[in-house]
């Protein structure tokens, strides 16, 4: 049976017809404020979330739309990248007119990659899970990692592997308790001290329930020219948040400490702030914009990456969730630089200067003569 | 029986000596004395100090494929010294280094044994352990140059442009020429009969290996995104583009390249890399051998399903497993053509030598982005790392890139809605559009159910519609990859069928079947799915012999189970034993059948 149902003008299938076909009501009140583009928050939502009702992620998602509004982002000028599980479901639920490509477990950094070489001018946002990210596609995640490439990759982090129904992940805590079954007793993987090890650029670590503090994370990340990751305690609210669990929001607020933060300045501000030694200071990012940092906790430096590893080390083995930015560096060049790729986006190269024509065929078949 | 410009010669050498370049200034002299040549490899999966070989057929009639049998043997390697010889053909010639006395092994009546003292004279002449032994390569040359009669002249014209920057090794290289050439005259009666005589076949060729007319292949057919993780036998393939783009693909005003090759960390990544590259529109490949495929099969099946474009070269090597690295076969057929879970199916090229695995890649590019599916190139390992004689590369200038259908932003523009999976045009090949070209070609790129429009979905119906759709596109398939190459004539009732590599040695088969009495119609399939001519080429005959390079006879498999070929007329004639298909083993198989009264 032909079954085509009628979109208003402009829409997409899974903007509003995501699973029921019932579309989101799309309110806007006149007073919403309105970006650089003269687009509301409301232009970055996607389609109603099939998530767990109170599921980090969800926050995870509001705070990536805000990022991307602030930021003024043009829509289709966003790749939505991710892989397989709750986490890479979330795509659907922002920024519609984005371009979204729902790839296969633990690959989405491949893909990403991919299509960041055939297209640079397009910005690049990968959400992931610590199933996804640390297990499955750990491998892909360290290469990411390791080529430097400019993209912002949020790990979803809560411990379980939700749509199985419970397994731990890499990340979840020794002694974590499942809520069926015998505590966790293996290391787990920090993805923000293994990206910090592999040399990432931009690294920074929050909770779905502070939004105040995980939306500037995302735009220095989205700004941030390279690899940038935001590792989000995102608790699972099904599998992963009664007493005992170390992913859970009542423990990530008993043990939440916060290092450092930054405010995004947007190039047309002057920056006449004069900061206090020890407390801010601004950092150039590559791409021309400045971010100030402001330091939280004094004895914390989120450039030097040694200094980070062992803060990092030594307030997890108290039992302490280090949260902020945990560390920048705008030294080293990102991928496209690295490699000495063409400034216009190789899909856009016309075909007439891909090859030197039947003339020079014929010259160059000297050497097979 | 050798004769003139019928000979093979075989050189046995140790791997890391740098016997290469010495073989290759062979096979190219009797190559510039216009006489056809094949040159094959054999050789070990090692760096340095196993045995390697390494073939020229002189080929005065121009057969591609490797021969039978094995003329004069340049035995280097003690090592093999007895499995050299025991190789060669009755009348045949053993040319070893007889610096050390070895004649316990050489005892051989119905062949000349030659012995020439080679590291003895390269050491009196050269310094160094390095050049002694590089040397001592040349001057083995210089010795078959005496006996087959090979012109002093050319060898030495192609030292001069080998070594046009560095004049000094001209005159060295050539000195050791002269060790070996001298010495076999004064001491050998030269020439031998069988030996090379100035032809004219070789006007308007080249001899190339076919990874680098694939690499060649995919620079001029405008492929900007190549990600590999690297494997033999393809690795060559790589390389070549990288070779070929370094010199034609950087922007000379900036010094940037209008090119990325990115190293995978395995073939996971690199398919992925790919997909994402393809996705946004530039044209990407990667290649691989059989292992890479296997790892790539979960990411060829969401190709198919979400209708991205891909273009993979699988350089068959010999399996199951890590099987023999370094050997031929033609065994991926079956895990290509149904590569990953679910239902899937693959559009396949059968390249049968380097000319067409530079012809075919555009061709892969074009038919991948009309298609918006994987498109799988199954070379293997002979034709891609061995030397083939073919015409001359050439280029069509007015050639534009198909690339399919895609929606640009002024189509977007006008557009109400655009919808990723919608059967436009009823040839099962939905629209595509390219991220950010316009805020209305935005989708939800996904491997999970979807329906028409592109939204996910757990509905019966919307996912079979889509499933279904996608057979419609396979037959559009059919009819948009190149035909089979058929030889038909009513008389024959019986038939040979094969693909790829197997065609030189069908073909040279075919005439020593005639002087047996056996005359055949012949087909060589290009592509799968099969055209409609496949079909009824085998409809048009009693029996036809299918000629493969794998055990279980895939090609078989498939022919039934995509055209429902009547299997009863299907007769397998097989080989793979991991070293390339001969005429030989053709003949043999084809009569071997006949005898047990499966003949026409």
């Amino acid at each position: 049976m032909a079954y085509l149902p009628k979109l208003p003008k402009g829409a997409q299938p899974d903007r509003d017809y995501e699973v029921t076909y019932i579309a989101k009501p799309k309110i806007s009140h006149p007073s919403l404020p309105q970006n650089d583009l003269g687009l509301t928050t409301r232009d970055y939502e996607g389609a109603v979330s099939t998530l767990c009702a109170g599921c980090g992620h969800d926050s995870v998602t509001a705070a990536l739309i805000q990022a991307v509004f602030e930021l003024s982002v043009e829509p289709h000028m966003l790749a939505k990248m991710s892989g397989i599980g709750c986490s890479s479901k979330t795509p659907a639920y922002f920024v519609s007119q984005a371009h979204g490509f729902n790839s296969v477990h633990g690959r989405m950094p491949s893909v990403t990659t991919g299509a960041n070489t055939a297209n640079r001018d397009m910005t690049y946002i990968g959400v992931s899970g610590d199933g996804d990210s640390l297990s499955i596609g750990v491998g892909q995640f360290v290469h990411a990692i390791r080529r430097n490439l400019n993209m912002c990759y949020l790990i979803e982090n809560n411990g379980v592997y939700g749509l199985t129904k419970g397994q731990f992940s890499a990340s979840a805590d020794i002694g974590s308790k499942p809520k069926k079954g015998l505590p966790n007793q293996q290391e787990p993987i920090d993805p923000a001290s293994t990206a910090l090890a592999l040399g990432a650029t931009y690294i920074a670590r929050s909770f779905s329930g502070d939004k105040e503090q995980l939306v500037p994370l995302i735009k220095g990340a989205i700004m941030h020219s390279g690899f940038s990751l935001v590792d989000v305690i995102s608790p699972c609210v099904t599998f992963n948040d009664h007493e005992g669990s170390t992913k859970s929001y009542a423990h990530t607020r008993e043990f939440y400490h916060h290092v450092a933060n930054i405010d995004y300045v947007t190039p047309s501000e002057e920056i006449t702030a004069s900061y206090k030694e020890g407390d801010a200071m601004p950092v150039h990012l590559r791409g021309g914009d400045t971010i100030v940092l402001r330091k939280l906790d004094r004895d914390y430096d989120p450039t030097s990456r040694a200094d980070a590893f062992k803060f990092l080390r030594d307030r997890f083995n108290a039992g302490e969730i280090v949260t902020g930015l945990l560390y920048v560096n705008e030294e080293r060049a990102e991928m496209h630089e690295l490699m000495g790729n063409t400034d216009i986006p190789l899909s856009q190269l016309p075909y007439d200067g891909l090859h030197p024509g039947s003339a020079e065929l014929r010259k160059l078949q000297g050497r097979y003569r | 029986m050798a004769s003139v410009n019928d000979v093979v010669i075989k050189i046995a050498t140790v791997n890391g000596t740098g016997s290469a370049s010495a073989n290759g200034l062979l096979r190219k002299a009797i190559f510039r004395m216009g006489v056809p040549v094949v040159g094959k490899n054999y050789f070990p999966s090692n760096i340095q100090g196993l045995p390697t070989w390494y073939e020229i057929r002189v080929t005065g009639k121009n057969y591609h494929c490797r021969s039978d049998r094995v003329d004069f043997m340049v035995a280097m390697n003690a090592q093999t010294y007895a499995h050299d010889l025991a190789e060669v053909e009755p009348g045949g010639c053993f040319i070893y280094d007889s610096t050390w006395p070895r004649s316990s092994l050489l005892n051989r009546e119905d062949i000349t044994i030659i012995g020439i003292p080679l590291s003895k004279m390269c050491n009196e002449h050269f310094e160094g352990a390095r050049a002694r032994i590089l040397m001592k390569n040349i001057a083995y040359v210089g010795a078959i140059a005496a006996l087959l009669d090979v012109d002093l002249d050319i060898i030495k014209g192609l030292l001069e442009e080998t070594f046009a920057e560095k004049q000094h090794l001209i005159a060295s290289n050539m000195e050791a020429i002269h060790i070996g050439f001298d010495h076999t005259r004064e001491n050998f009666p030269c020439p031998l009969p069988a030996r090379v005589e100035k032809m004219d076949a070789t006007k308007g060729h080249i001899v190339i290996d076919g990874n680098t007319a694939a690499g060649l292949g995919c620079m001029y057919a405008g492929a900007t995104v190549g990600a590999w993780y690297p494997i033999t036998p393809s690795t060559s393939l790589m390389d070549a583009f990288r070779m070929f783009c370094a010199r034609y693909r950087v922007e000379p005003e900036t010094g940037k390249r209008t090119y990325a090759i990115i190293q995978a960390e395995d073939e996971l990544a690199a398919i992925g890399m790919v997909l994402g590259a393809s996705w946004m529109g530039a044209r990407s490949f990667t290649p691989t051998s059989g292992p890479g495929i296997s790892l790539m099969s979960e990411f060829i099946g969401f190709a198919y399903y979400a209708e991205i474009p891909a273009v993979l070269y699988n350089v068959q090597r010999t399996g199951p497993s890590t099987g023999m690295p370094t050997r031929t076969q033609q065994c991926d057929l079956l895990s290509c053509a149904y590569a990953s879970h679910g239902d899937t199916k693959h559009v396949l090229l059968f390249p049968s030598d380097p000319a067409e695995c530079f012809y075919m890649s555009p061709q892969a590019f074009d038919l991948a982005e009309r298609l918006q599916t994987p498109v799988m190139v199954l070379t293997d390992l002979d034709i891609g790392m061995n030397d083939w004689m073919v015409p001359e590369l050439d280029w069509d200038d007015s050639y534009v890139p198909d690339r399919g259908k895609v929606y640009s932003a002024e189509d977007l523009e006008e557009m109400e809605n655009f919808y990723r999976y919608l059967d436009v045009d009823g040839d099962g090949i939905p629209y595509r559009t390219l991220p950010g070209v316009h805020p209305k070609g935005a989708y939800f790129t996904r491997g999970s159910g979807h329906t028409k429009l592109g939204a996910y979905t757990e509905n019966s119906a919307d996912y079979k519609e889509v499933i279904d759709r996608l057979l419609v596109k396979w037959d559009t398939a059919r009819t948009l990859v190149p035909e089979a190459e058929i030889r038909y004539s009513k008389l024959n009732k019986a038939a040979i069928l094969t693909l790829g590599s197997g065609d030189g040695a069908c073909k040279e088969a075919l005439d020593r079947l005639e002087n047996h009495g056996v005359v055949l119609n012949y087909c060589r399939v290009k592509a799968f799915p099969f055209t409609a001519d496949v079909g009824e080429f085998i409809d048009q005959h009693d029996v036809v012999y299918v000629v493969e390079q794998n055990r279980d006879a895939q090609l078989r498999s498939l022919l039934i189970n995509d055209i429902e070929a009547d299997q009863r007329k299907l007769v397998s004639v097989l080989h793979y034993d991991g070293m390339p298909i001969n005429a030989g083993s053709v003949v043999d198989g084809v009569l071997a059948e006949i005898a047990k009264g499966r003949a026409a």
